[in-house]
């Protein structure tokens, strides 16, 4: 047998506030990173960091950060400005993924509307959120996007009161095929800028769409998708077409 | 003079008998016809019961706390008008007292008891002018509709501080943080609470929710965790504690999916209680009830006696026979009251076939990110069989592989009744009849309710 790209190495997974911004099932995301790495022989490292806890820019492959009540997200912004944006901004740049869920992804964009206050969020995503009058964008959600060249469909649930408006820099993650996406209008859904990604889908997301986990974890290593062993994904490409039905498609 | 709320009665009923007739089972639908001829009904009919409304609200317990009051309420001779159908929203409640009332303005029935929705609470309250307010927990649970939890439990302040329920007596979970802190400011809250420490957990569940002091913001530290975020607790930055209750579990012990035992203490003395019921789950559910008879001054003798003869709410814990095959009925629709299904059910000795029902339909919330949040992991290595049916069978299954059950364990059975029949078949050839468990959703709970009926291994006694 020869050396496979991923002998040896060892995925490295920092979740943020794992206690507070979890709200929507979160961890789904993380088991799936888990178990998936662990079935090809991959190493699986998990850590955490709270509020107050200082965060290593350089220990990590992946960072993530999930959804939290508006209460909690208050919490973690003043803290992840005060105390973790610079270790975020470095992390990104030596190509480290940083990925946010709903709350996660208003976090990372320039800023976010919270009642009447309007907080700074860490920048990494030239992306503004805005509160407006009307409902809470709820419900089943699916998405276009283009990876590497290859046009793929995400299914996932989105439930956010906050409309995301991208900047000039920001590229959106997909294309609502069905749903409401950053706001409701625009047909855009998330926001992506090289390594750094941020979307509203939850469901969670990657229990609904492995490929996309599989996608997430060769970033992160920074090998081919096509270097990783394969696994028998009957019941996960099941999963995925459950989803995408129950958003219409 | 013609009485015409009367004539709506009347007109409401025959839409009732019709619906059903039409195959319908839906309780709230004369209710609903009756609050669009008068939307006042709700509070005229109770208005007419003679000792008054006690309401139970939670979002986990409430069908069964209701089921086991009023077993404790109707032995001590009180006559209820009771929601126990479980359709506990404004059309539920109206079809409840259209029910039971009576000609020339009469109702029959004493005392109303009424199960009621988180989000409905405040409005029913309104109408209802309850003289007792039962609070169990508070959990996340279908975040699509509920929304946030905070949400919910500022709603639930607002009603006791001054708003419809104001004057009600408050029966309070001392355990829960975010239950607790709605008596805090009020004279005369009952509180009921578990004292046992074998019972402790090693940590907080994942989906735990209230883990910051609702006052100043700083976490609590917890002393003992017994289920979800419900212990003992106290918040070191304000000195906010858990409340010292009057009605307390001691000495709890646990039998499997088939009973729980332990000393209630009330402030009229201890007794032993043996109830039908599994689970701690259910010693909180036992425990609301007990503070509920004291509040309304039943004598211990029928408290104890009222718990113990409660058999399983409708799909709570529920035990049928399906071809055969005994067969426990677990309702499963959050992560805290999973987890606590799951719990109860790794009591059990042996491997065990599961038949998992997920839906998605509204009363189940749409969203089914939650069972990312119900500890499965539980069942890892537990399982023989396990299949999956439902609106979202394939995710059930997939949460099942990642939860450590080997992928050759499970299947996938889209239609109800064949994953049904074929759950129950494929245990028997192993010689005995290992029991099978059942874990649907709310919608899917119906479902199988209806398929066994026509299957003639269950009675459809509970409408």
């Amino acid at each position: 047998m020869g050396l496979s790209a991923t002998d040896g190495r060892t995925l490295r997974v920092c979740a943020l506030y794992p206690d507070l911004m979890n709200i929507y099932a979160d961890r789904g995301n993380l088991f799936v990173l888990q178990r998936r790495c662990e079935w090809r022989g991959i190493g699986y490292q998990l850590s955490g960091s709270g509020l107050g806890e200082s965060l290593d820019a350089e220990a990590h492959d992946i960072y993530y950060i999930g959804g939290g009540q508006d209460r909690d997200q208050l919490l973690c912004a003043e803290d992840l400005v005060a105390g973790k944006r610079e270790a975020l901004h470095e992390a990104a740049a030596r190509g480290a993924v940083v990925w946010g869920v709903c709350g996660g992804y208003q976090l990372l964009g320039e800023s976010y509307a919270l009642g009447e206050e309007q907080l700074s969020g860490v920048g990494l995503l030239d992306v503004r959120t805005v509160r407006e009058p009307g409902p809470r964008l709820i419900g089943n959600v699916a998405i276009e996007v283009d990876l590497d060249g290859q046009q793929r469909v995400l299914a996932g649930f989105e439930n956010h009161g906050g409309r995301t408006y991208l900047g000039p820099d920001a590229t959106p993650l997909g294309r609502v095929l069905k749903g409401h996406g950053n706001d409701g209008r625009s047909g855009l859904e998330g926001a992506r800028a090289g390594n750094v990604i941020g979307t509203y889908l939850h469901g969670p997301l990657l229990p609904k769409n492995t490929w996309f986990a599989d996608w997430l974890i060769a970033m992160a290593l920074r090998i081919e998708v096509g270097g990783m062993a394969p696994l028998d994904d009957a019941l996960e490409d099941e999963a995925h077409r459950s989803a995408r039905r129950a958003a219409g498609m | 003079m013609v009485d015409t709320l009367a004539v709506k009665l009347a007109l409401a009923r025959a839409v009732g008998v019709l619906s059903r007739r039409r195959g319908g089972g839906a309780t709230s639908a004369p209710g609903k016809v009756l609050l669009r001829l008068e939307p006042g009904a709700i509070g005229t009919l109770a208005g007419r019961l003679s000792r008054g409304c006690v309401l139970v609200s939670a979002t986990n317990g409430k069908t069964t706390t209701a089921a086991l009051a009023s077993s404790i309420l109707e032995r001590s001779g009180i006559s209820l008008v009771h929601n126990q159908a479980g359709a506990n929203m404004a059309g539920g409640i109206a079809s409840t007292l259209l029910a039971a009332s009576a000609r020339r303005g009469r109702i029959n029935g004493e005392l109303g008891l009424f199960e009621v929705d988180e989000l409905w609470l405040d409005r029913l309250a309104l109408q209802l002018r309850p003289k007792v307010l039962v609070l169990g927990n508070l959990f996340r649970d279908q975040l699509d509709r509920y929304g946030e939890l905070d949400t919910i439990a500022d709603r639930w302040a607002a009603a006791v501080r001054d708003g419809p329920a104001e004057r009600a007596r408050l029966v309070c979970n001392a355990d829960d943080p975010l239950i607790a802190d709605l008596g805090r400011d009020r004279a005369g809250v009952l509180y009921y609470g578990v004292e046992d420490d074998s019972l402790a957990l090693a940590g907080m569940a994942h989906a735990a929710d209230a883990k910051h002091c609702r006052r100043c913001g700083a976490p609590y530290t917890f002393d003992a965790i017994y289920l979800g975020h419900l212990g003992h607790y106290h918040c070191a930055a304000c000195g906010q504690c858990r409340p010292s209750p009057t009605v307390l579990a001691r000495s709890v012990v646990l039998e499997g999916v088939r009973a729980a035992r332990f000393q209630l203490n009330t402030p009229q003395g201890s007794a032993e209680v043996k109830l039908e019921l599994p689970g701690l789950y259910n010693v909180y559910n036992a425990l609301a009830a007990a503070a509920l008879a004291v509040a309304l001054e039943i004598p211990l003798a029928d408290i104890v006696a009222g718990l113990q003869s409660t058999k399983a709410a409708f799909g709570r814990a529920e035990s049928v026979t399906v071809a055969g095959r005994p067969t426990r009925i677990l309702l499963i629709k959050n992560p805290a009251g999973a987890n606590e299904v799951l719990r109860t059910l790794v009591l059990e000795p042996d491997q065990r076939d599961l038949l998992g029902v997920l839906n998605d339909n509204t009363a189940d919330g749409h969203d089914v990110s939650w069972i990312w949040d119900a500890d499965f992991e539980l069942l890892a290595g537990r399982v023989r069989l396990a299949t999956c049916s439902g609106t979202r069978a394939p995710e059930l299954a997939l949460r099942l592989k990642y939860a450590g059950v080997e992928p050759e364990r499970i299947r996938v059975v889209d239609d109800l009744g064949q994953a049904l029949a074929r759950a129950a078949a494929d245990g028997l050839d192993e010689g005995g009849k290992p029991p099978l468990y059942v874990l649907p959703t709310y919608t899917a709970m119906l479902a199988l309710r209806e398929l066994l009926v026509a299957r003639g291994e269950a009675s459809s006694s509970w409408d």
